[in-house]
């Protein structure tokens, strides 16, 4: 069982943030410079500027260069659909998206199973414009379409028990080819602390581009969690739970040196097999063939927005 | 004539077997050229050259054995030939990834290569298969006489290596890096298998 306990480490244990942001630097250079002078470098280039987002000031909406559609529906990490990433828009024409049940059960007032048609009926649809980092070290730019989580959520009154928000993914054989395969504990798991699934910033998307969400992409109703890792961000969403404890999420149960149940986009802390320090975007019209890396910024850019939530932890630890 | 000293049937397959390794360099070219790698062409790049390295690498390693259970010399004719286009992929492999993927993250390069297992271990398979595609020709291996075939040994390791490095890159779905652990243990199990079998021979004359 993972510790629940959100850690109170005194402020004076913290490294101050100046300091944390130069390791990366720090550490890269004096690694790498026997190997610099192997590949005839004699110095580390200075990383390029770095994309300091245009955001606006809430972070519903960024100017960065905006991904294809054809890319992010022919991209993608769905599992239930095949391990390869242009494995989901091949097979996921098989996913039922209609009449779609959503369960609402845990520490809530309001319990139950719904028709996702009235759910969404009763809110307001509202564009969002967000940064996507897979962990994997890629990043999209996309418009979502969808309702803050905050407002769906509310409807259900939660309890003061109800402390995080567990969410399940459809498994089902039928639709879902790749369930053959256990690459994950089948039914796919994700969670948020419930005031991450109550941050503005949580969306519960039903459409991208301003089109249905294409099956490939989590429809009908997926999450959206701009500063996380992708994978926080589960797709088709059969079930919503308010937990007292830490729910499982898949990954974590799968890999916990790997993925930690925040999973805060932190270019600081890497991935065991990999760096997080920069990542491949992939937006634009142009062939991204040549595209260079860009930096990636911590909680995604998102930082001004939702730092304050993880105020006095070491995310080191709560990776 | 000179011509007349050509074996022409041996020409024609050597022609063939050059195309065809070559053949899916060309086609991922040619998909780069047309934006049509998908969304991530440093990744398809990069997931494609890996592959062709392994798969020839492979292929190469199984000359041997087909030539042992043929009981016929003509596998190893083309053991040189795929082991240099496996060095090409790996080549390309390496390439893709320093200039396309890293790019002028060279810092990221050295971190890279002494953090990470799967990139140290993949590096270190090139590194390996380097002296051996320098030494392929048939004047070094005249001068290297015995030492020739000790150092080729290390295509073994290279192999064994090459597998961990696409094993401990993926996330969780291990299929097919196992397909490719099971067709490296067949093929360096029979050359187990083979020695005793022959060393059992010799004993019993």
């Amino acid at each position: 069982m993972p510790d629940t306990r959100v850690p109170a480490i005194p402020a004076s244990q913290i490294t101050p943030e100046a300091v944390y942001r130069r390791r990366r630097e720090l550490i890269g250079v004096g690694l790498a410079s026997p190997l610099l002078a192997l590949a005839g470098c004699s110095e580390a280039k200075a990383p390029l500027a770095p994309n300091l987002p245009k955001d606006s000031p809430d972070g519903f909406r960024t100017n960065d260069v905006q991904t294809r559609f054809a890319d992010a529906s022919s991209y993608n990490n769905f599992y239930e659909f095949g391990t390869g990433k242009a494995d989901p828009a091949k097979t996921a024409h098989t996913l039922r998206t209609k009449p779609w049940v959503l369960v609402v059960g845990g520490e809530a007032e309001i319990t139950g199973g719904f028709h996702l048609e009235h759910l969404i009926k009763e809110q307001r649809i509202e564009d969002r414009i967000y940064r996507l980092r897979c962990v994997e070290g890629w990043s999209m730019v996309i418009p979502w379409q969808g309702i803050p989580l905050a407002a769906l959520l509310k409807r259900f009154k939660p309890t003061s028990k109800a402390k995080y928000v567990a969410f399940t993914t459809l498994a089902d054989d039928e639709q879902m080819p790749g369930l053959a395969y256990a690459s994950i504990d089948w039914p796919y798991r994700e969670g948020l602390r419930i005031d991450e699934a109550m941050h503005p910033l949580t969306l519960l998307a039903t459409g991208m581009y301003g089109k249905p969400l294409p099956n490939q992409n989590g429809a009908p109703l997926r999450l959206v969690v701009p500063w996380k890792y992708g994978f926080k961000s589960i797709k088709s969403i059969v079930r919503i739970d308010f937990t007292e404890k830490m729910p499982p999420t898949s990954w974590n149960t799968l890999q916990p040196e790997e993925y930690g149940f925040f999973s805060n986009v932190n270019p600081a802390v890497d991935h065991p097999r990999w760096s997080q320090a920069t990542e491949r975007r992939i937006a634009g019209t142009e062939s991204k063939l040549f595209a260079r890396r860009i930096p990636t910024l911590p909680f995604n850019g998102y930082a001004r927005q939702v730092a304050h939530l993880y105020k006095g932890m070491d995310l080191r630890r709560w990776y | 004539m000179v011509l007349s000293r050509i074996d022409w049937r041996w020409f024609g397959l050597k022609a063939v077997a050059h195309a065809l390794a070559l053949a899916p360099a060309l086609w991922l070219l040619w998909r780069a050229g047309h934006d049509a790698l998908g969304a991530d062409p440093v990744a398809a790049l990069t997931h494609g050259t890996g592959d062709w390295a392994l798969r020839l690498l492979l292929l190469c390693l199984a000359m041997t054995p087909l030539r042992q259970l043929i009981g016929r010399p003509w596998p190893i004719r083309f053991r040189r030939l795929l082991g240099l286009y496996a060095f090409f992929y790996a080549s390309l492999h390496l390439a893709v990834y320093l200039l396309l993927d890293l790019g002028t993250y060279w810092a990221q390069l050295g971190a890279d290569i002494l953090k990470r297992p799967f990139i140290t271990v993949g590096f270190t398979a090139w590194l390996l298969l380097l002296p051996l595609a320098l030494t392929s020709t048939q004047a070094m291996m005249r001068r290297l006489k015995k030492n020739w075939q000790r150092l080729h040994r290390l295509v073994y390791v290279a192999a064994v290596l090459t597998v961990l490095h696409f094993w401990w890159l993926v996330k969780s779905d291990i299929r097919e890096p196992l397909l490719y652990a099971a067709l490296l243990a067949v093929l360096l199990g029979w050359r187990v298998f083979y020695r005793r079998k022959a060393a059992m021979a010799g004993r019993s004359r």
